[in-house]
């Protein structure tokens, strides 16, 4: 009975839906106050009808209702509470509905917050949120309902794939899915000013704070599963250009370039048309990673050719909502005005080229993801495109950006000139120089690759500092400044953590006797040997080993080789000494004869900075939405310009 | 006399035992190679995982093979070579450049090019477009009138 609850729930909010994402926008152009009222109610509603039906599936996980087929499929008894409450996101089904439950949050979040905006404005936003959300729920309750009944329902439940028994599932996918969809709202502020005809200052103001929220969890999103696979796939390994990693990666470089070219639109009223072609394109792209990892598309066209209701289905949702933004779009463009005028040597310019690379990167990893499908279905055989690919091709789009990040804040709105921004940059340029040609001496042997990668992540570091010491001169910087600074501060550090893992990483692979030692990065491990330990629904051979370094101890680690009551798979438990410029990491393999075992020792010298670094981006993120300046009311303006006109009058 | 005694057979049982652990490998030169041949073939029964991560039975008798050509003394591309020639392109994460893949490996160059081509031509067009037009009498009037609203 519950589960049907749940169901029933969810049509209602479809059909709720249908009234947000209708009844407001036509309020809105025809201006019927009335209509343009039901917007923040249905949205309400809506998201507290979403929100009823995840929790009624989230207790049919947690009381093991094995006549729900979803739940059996992806839980079962022996799951400890944490993993089968995390479960609800582990298939297909359930994420779905945790999408459009963050969906409609999101909505419910707009119509709290924006008290200050227009009540048309708001309307308009909620609307097309309405409308996206009737499209995502339609597809759920037509092909893919969490809810569907198993009977006779089973004694017993399936396990969840041991993989996805980690505290890194708990958090990745919800984070994922906020940044995702909170790309809708950048698009629904977007299309909102477009039907309205008033794409100005004011709106990029609206939309600026939603879409670096967004783009926070976005990149908190896509670091917590790049360390997950770091520490749960037992490689090493911190990303993989998998087509599933991709899939968030390519919303992250657009959404990146949205924010940069948002703060031109507010600042100086330039380049309207670009920044709603990117917000249309970050939500598209938002929709296409979910249609690539939800259609089976990537693992074979063939397969997807099997069941293709679902990928069919998204495919058409993504049509539509491609086609008919861009129509709208195509209509209103030619009269958007081009802003204000600024020189060729200018801070428009410059991240203008920012949102030229980062797009461009965009291509190249969709080129890249979506080519062996491409001529797989032109039945030009099979291929694979890997990380050499990927590596070759985007690391040399993503230097200059690298270059000019430090130069873009300290040049000027309108007219900058090349001989002050070199004045204020010269020591920054001595300082990289001085990095590149010392400091890969100090971590080891020197190789241009790292020396290149030090040198700018240190240009851009040093260039923070100047422009920090100057800043002060002139008074306290915004919170948004200091976001801009911190979050490049992050790019520097991630590109130090990936320079120097994958220029300084050591490895061993050794076969190990308990009482015998391995040395890897000065680091020596002691091999103490292993005992079997019970977990919740696992066995482990649990190994210790003893790390020391230069002869002094600094703990045990105990890696673990788990295998699952319900999986024939044995899971690799790594075991990780994190430090801030170096982890040590060792993994059981398999055993051998007698005691021993084989083992594999990692050094990753500063890998701890690649997530660091998405750490410092994401809080500097924070800072600048939580700006002061768009929390202060628009009222005041209002009012002035009524009181100008009044005068002109 | 006794303590150090045992103290010294502790000693010495320690340096026994605390011998450096044997490498997995017979060969650590041929197994650099291997590595680095392997990170850039594709296991072929597992969902998007290198033949030197992959711990498959098939992965794992791929590498012995591979271990074997080395120590023929094949060369890397031979041995690759080899692996395409019995399993087709797809073992290979890096695509070879031929016809098939010209647009893959061109693509991100040319949508460069393509970039800053549009760029230079939208920030010429631009140029031409904005002329600073002085403010009109109704504008200047306004402006005026906001400055006085926030003087007041």
């Amino acid at each position: 009975m519950i589960p049907e609850l749940g169901h029933f729930a969810l049509m209602l909010a479809l059909l709720v839906t249908l009234v947000q994402g209708v009844l407001p926008l036509l309020g809105a152009q025809r201006n019927q106050p009335q209509w343009v009222a039901l917007a923040r109610p249905a949205t309400a509603a809506a998201f507290l009808l979403v929100l009823f039906s995840f929790l009624v599936l989230t207790w049919s996980f947690y009381s093991n209702d094995f006549s729900v087929e979803y739940v059996a499929q992806h839980s079962n008894t022996q799951l400890p509470t944490l993993y089968r409450i995390s479960a609800v996101w582990g298939g297909h089904e359930g994420s779905l509905l945790l999408w459009v439950l963050m969906l409609t949050g999101w909505a419910q979040a707009v119509a709290l917050f924006s008290r200050r905006l227009p009540e048309a404005m708001v309307a308009r936003v909620l609307g097309v949120l309405g409308l996206v959300t009737f499209g995502l729920l339609a597809f759920v309750l037509l092909t893919s309902s969490p809810f569907e009944r198993l009977l006779p329902a089973v004694e017993e439940g399936r396990s969840l794939n041991p993989l996805l028994q980690d505290p890194g599932l708990v958090f990745h996918p919800p984070l994922l899915y906020m940044g995702y969809v909170g790309m809708s709202v950048a698009f629904a502020f977007a299309i909102a000013a477009l039907l309205a005809g008033q794409l100005d200052a004011a709106w990029a103001r609206w939309s600026r704070p939603w879409t670096t929220v967004a783009w926070v969890f976005l990149t908190l999103g896509i670091a917590l599963g790049s360390w997950w696979a770091y520490y749960e796939l037992g490689w090493g390994g911190w990303w993989f250009w998998d087509p599933v990693e991709n899939a968030s990666f390519m919303p992250w470089l657009v959404a990146t370039a949205l924010i940069h070219s948002l703060a031109v639109t507010e600042k100086r009223g330039s380049f309207k048309n670009w920044t709603v072609l990117l917000a249309i394109a970050a939500f598209s792209l938002s929709l296409l990673g979910t249609f690539l990892v939800r259609s089976g598309v990537l693992t074979s066209v063939h397969a997807f050719a099997t069941d293709p209701r679902r990928g069919i289905f998204i495919l058409i949702l993504l049509a539509i909502v491609v086609g008919s933004s861009l129509l709208l779009f195509a209509a209103r463009a030619p009269k958007v005005s081009l802003g204000g005028r600024f020189a060729l040597l200018s801070r428009e310019t410059l991240l203008l080229v920012n949102n030229v690379l980062l797009v461009v990167a965009c291509g190249a990893v969709l080129l890249g993801t979506l080519y062996p499908l491409l001529i797989d279905a032109l039945g030009m055989g099979k291929l694979s495109v890997g990380p050499p690919y990927f590596n070759a091709v985007f690391v040399p789009i993503m230097l200059p950006l690298l270059v000019l990040v430090a130069a873009g804040p300290i040049a000027r709105w309108k007219h900058a000139e090349i001989g002050p921004i070199l004045r204020r940059l010269w020591p920054a340029a001595l300082a990289a120089v001085l990095a590149g040609a010392g400091l890969p001496l100090l971590a080891g042997e020197w190789h241009a690759y790292v020396a290149l990668a030090l040198a700018l992540a240190v240009w851009i570091a040093a260039a923070i500092v100047l422009q920090t010491v100057e800043r002060f001169k002139t008074g306290k910087p915004t919170a948004s400044w200091w976001g801009m600074q911190i979050a490049h501060c992050g790019l520097a550090a991630f590109v130090v953590g990936v320079a120097m893992v994958s220029t300084y990483e050591e490895e061993r692979d050794v076969r190990m006797s308990p009482g015998e030692t391995v040395t890897v990065g000065g680091h020596t491990f002691k091999f103490l040997g292993v005992h079997d330990v019970r977990g919740p629904n696992y066995v482990a051979a649990r190994g210790s080993f003893e790390l020391t370094k230069d002869g002094k101890p600094l703990r045990t680690l105990y890696p673990e080789k788990r295998n699952y009551d319900t999986s024939a798979m044995p899971m690799t438990e790594a075991a990780i000494d994190a430090g801030l410029t170096r982890d040590v990491y060792v993994s059981l393999g398999e055993p051998l004869e007698g005691e021993a075992w084989a083992v594999r020792v990692y050094f990753k010298p500063f890998v701890d900075w690649i997530w660091g670094g998405c750490l410092l981006m994401s809080l500097g993120g924070l800072l600048a939405a939580a700006d002061r300046r768009y929390r202060i009311r628009v009222k005041q303006s209002a009012a002035a310009t009524a009181a100008a006109a009044g005068a002109t009058a | 006399m006794k303590k150090p005694l045992a103290l010294a057979a502790l000693l010495c049982c320690l340096n026994v035992a605390a011998q450096e652990a044997k490498p997995l490998a017979e060969d650590p030169v041929v197994e650099q190679r291997l590595v680095n041949i392997a990170t850039e073939l594709r296991c072929l029964v597992c969902q998007n995982e290198s033949l030197a991560g992959s711990q498959a039975d098939l992965a794992k008798d791929l590498r012995r093979e591979v271990r074997d050509l080395i120590k023929e003394g094949k060369t890397d591309t031979e041995v690759k070579d080899f692996l395409v020639s019995r399993y087709g392109d797809f073992v290979l994460y890096r695509p070879q450049v031929k016809p098939q893949t010209y647009l893959l490996w061109a693509g991100p160059f040319i949508l460069l090019l393509v970039g800053i081509g549009a760029l230079v031509a939208y920030l010429r067009k631009r140029e031409r477009q904005v002329a600073d037009t002085p403010l009109s009498e109704e504008e200047r009037q306004r402006a005026e009138a906001l400055l006085k609203e926030n003087q007041s």
